[in-house]
């Protein structure tokens, strides 16, 4: 066990490889956060696509969603590394490829969450909306959704915290994340051990920070969870 | 954008081979760490229902630990990281007989093992606590309790949650191919690598994927069918 190692290194796997700050076009958080923040408004527009009543709507987002859970995620991003230069004509950097393959990825499964999320609000609740007069997309939107997300909440964060992790899948195609920075650093000094039990630390930090962040959160909207 | 399909790479020649291969090799690592993973969920799930707190932080300890790393980190850890402490004789055993496949095994049973546990533990936690009570006044032993009434009555309780964390093992294999092995996803590449028909690749893996996916779903419904007990099922905590 040396672990000058991660001393030496530590500006470069902690700044560009977890951060996303520097030289390399790189960064584990640089690519999480916007993948949350898109994964989640896509996710949220197929979820209400899956509740729609048309049936034009209701099956191909039924389709999207069966179909990317049903695949790996490594499968998925090699499908977008192979196929967008072919329909593009240009290959893009590896940022923009992953990316794309984590948003319409995670989009599937943040899609069931927010589905469920809004079946689980009292049927009531829509009737007195409507009753009141409000037009279904107010209903929705300050009626439903509000008390939706609020339930929804430990289910999305599990779901962020999948993200999060799986991120390091994108060190596949080349990305230098927190991974691909590690694998790096151990080529040029052959010390895995120390190397990726550091790593293995800084996201178990991350992701443990986030659940108990979460955890924090919903006491806080709802005081009567103990 | 003129793209030519030819499908028929996908059977002449060797890469007809190469996906069955792929397919096996999927299968085996996803059936021993699915083994792996049970066995592991089982324990660590028992434990972090135990009466005793040691006991329990044990169980809670191994699986925060192991659910909040990535699979991939893990991957390297077990490949690249463990087997030089091994001791000599492991370690030429490991060479001849595929490092990387059993490390994607021990992995991938690590992981999901922690996962498993969870399902595990919700399973326990639905049975009542009157059958623990009953079982212990009867005269059986804390461990009896356990193997001979709790165990069995959570496993038939999870199947539903316990049917997505095997899909999740079985499409997180793929992740495998990062150290070396040679499965489905793997061999997609391969294919790719030869015939630079990407689509046709990709198309036949994903099908392959998916057909194994519902396949297995349709096996875990008959046995949920089978292993159900009336008006007690514990569902909802397989979110992956």
């Amino acid at each position: 066990m040396d672990l000058r190692v991660i001393g030496d290194n530590f500006g470069f796997l902690i700044v560009q490889g977890f951060i996303g700050v520097g030289a390399f076009a790189g960064g584990t958080l640089r690519l999480a956060i916007p993948a949350i923040l898109l994964g989640f408004i896509l996710g949220t527009l197929i979820g209400l696509a899956r509740l729609a009543r048309s049936r034009w709507i209701h099956v191909p987002a039924a389709v999207y969603v069966e179909f990317f859970r049903g695949v790996p995620l490594v499968m998925v991003i090699f499908w977008f590394w192979f196929m967008i230069p072919t329909i593009v004509g240009k290959s893009l950097p590896e940022y923009s490829v992953a990316l794309t393959a984590f948003v319409i990825f995670e989009a599937a499964y943040l899609a069931e969450i927010v589905r469920s999320g809004i079946q689980s609000v009292a049927r009531g609740q829509g009737e007195a909306a409507i009753a009141t007069g409000l037009t279904r997309n107010q209903t929705m939107r300050l009626v439903i959704l509000p008390q939706a997300l609020r339930n929804m909440i430990p289910a999305l964060v599990t779901q962020f915290i999948v993200l999060l992790k799986d991120t390091s899948l994108a060190s596949i195609i080349g990305y230098v994340d927190l991974t691909k920075a590690a694998q790096i650093v151990n080529n040029r000094e052959i010390r895995p051990f120390e190397l990726y039990l550091f790593i293995a630390v800084v996201y178990w930090v991350s992701s443990y920070g986030m659940s108990q962040l979460a955890r924090h959160c919903e006491r806080r909207m709802n005081p009567s969870i103990p | 954008m003129t793209y030519r399909f030819t499908w028929n790479i996908l059977w002449s020649g060797q890469t007809a081979g190469w996906l069955l291969q792929g397919v096996i090799t999927t299968l085996e690592i996803s059936a021993i760490a699915w083994l792996l993973a049970l066995a592991l969920g089982l324990l660590s799930g028992a434990l972090r229902t135990a009466p005793a707190l040691p006991l329990r932080w044990i169980g809670a300890a191994y699986v925060e630990f192991f659910r909040n790393v990535p699979l991939l980190v893990w991957m390297f850890f077990w490949y690249f990281a463990v087997p030089p402490l091994l001791p000599q004789v492991l370690q030429d055993w490991l060479l001849e007989h595929g490092a990387e496949f059993w490390a994607g095994v021990v992995a991938l049973g690590v992981y999901h093992g922690a996962r498993f546990s969870e399902v595990i533990r919700s399973g326990i936690q639905a049975i009542p606590k009157t059958q623990f009570e009953a079982a212990l006044s009867t005269g059986l032993t804390m461990v009896q309790t356990y193997r001979l009434i709790i165990i069995p009555v959570a496993l038939r309780l999870i199947v539903p949650p316990a049917t997505n964390e095997t899909l999740n093992l079985l499409k997180n294999s793929s992740v495998a191919l990062t150290i070396g092995v040679a499965e489905l996803t793997f061999q997609t590449r391969q294919i790719e690598t030869y015939t630079a028909k990407a689509f046709e690749a990709l198309a036949a893996g994903t099908m392959i994927y998916l057909v194994l996916c519902l396949t297995i779903a349709l096996l875990m419904s008959q046995i949920e069918r089978r292993t159900a007990i009336p008006g007690m099922i514990a569902r909802g905590t397989g979110e992956s």
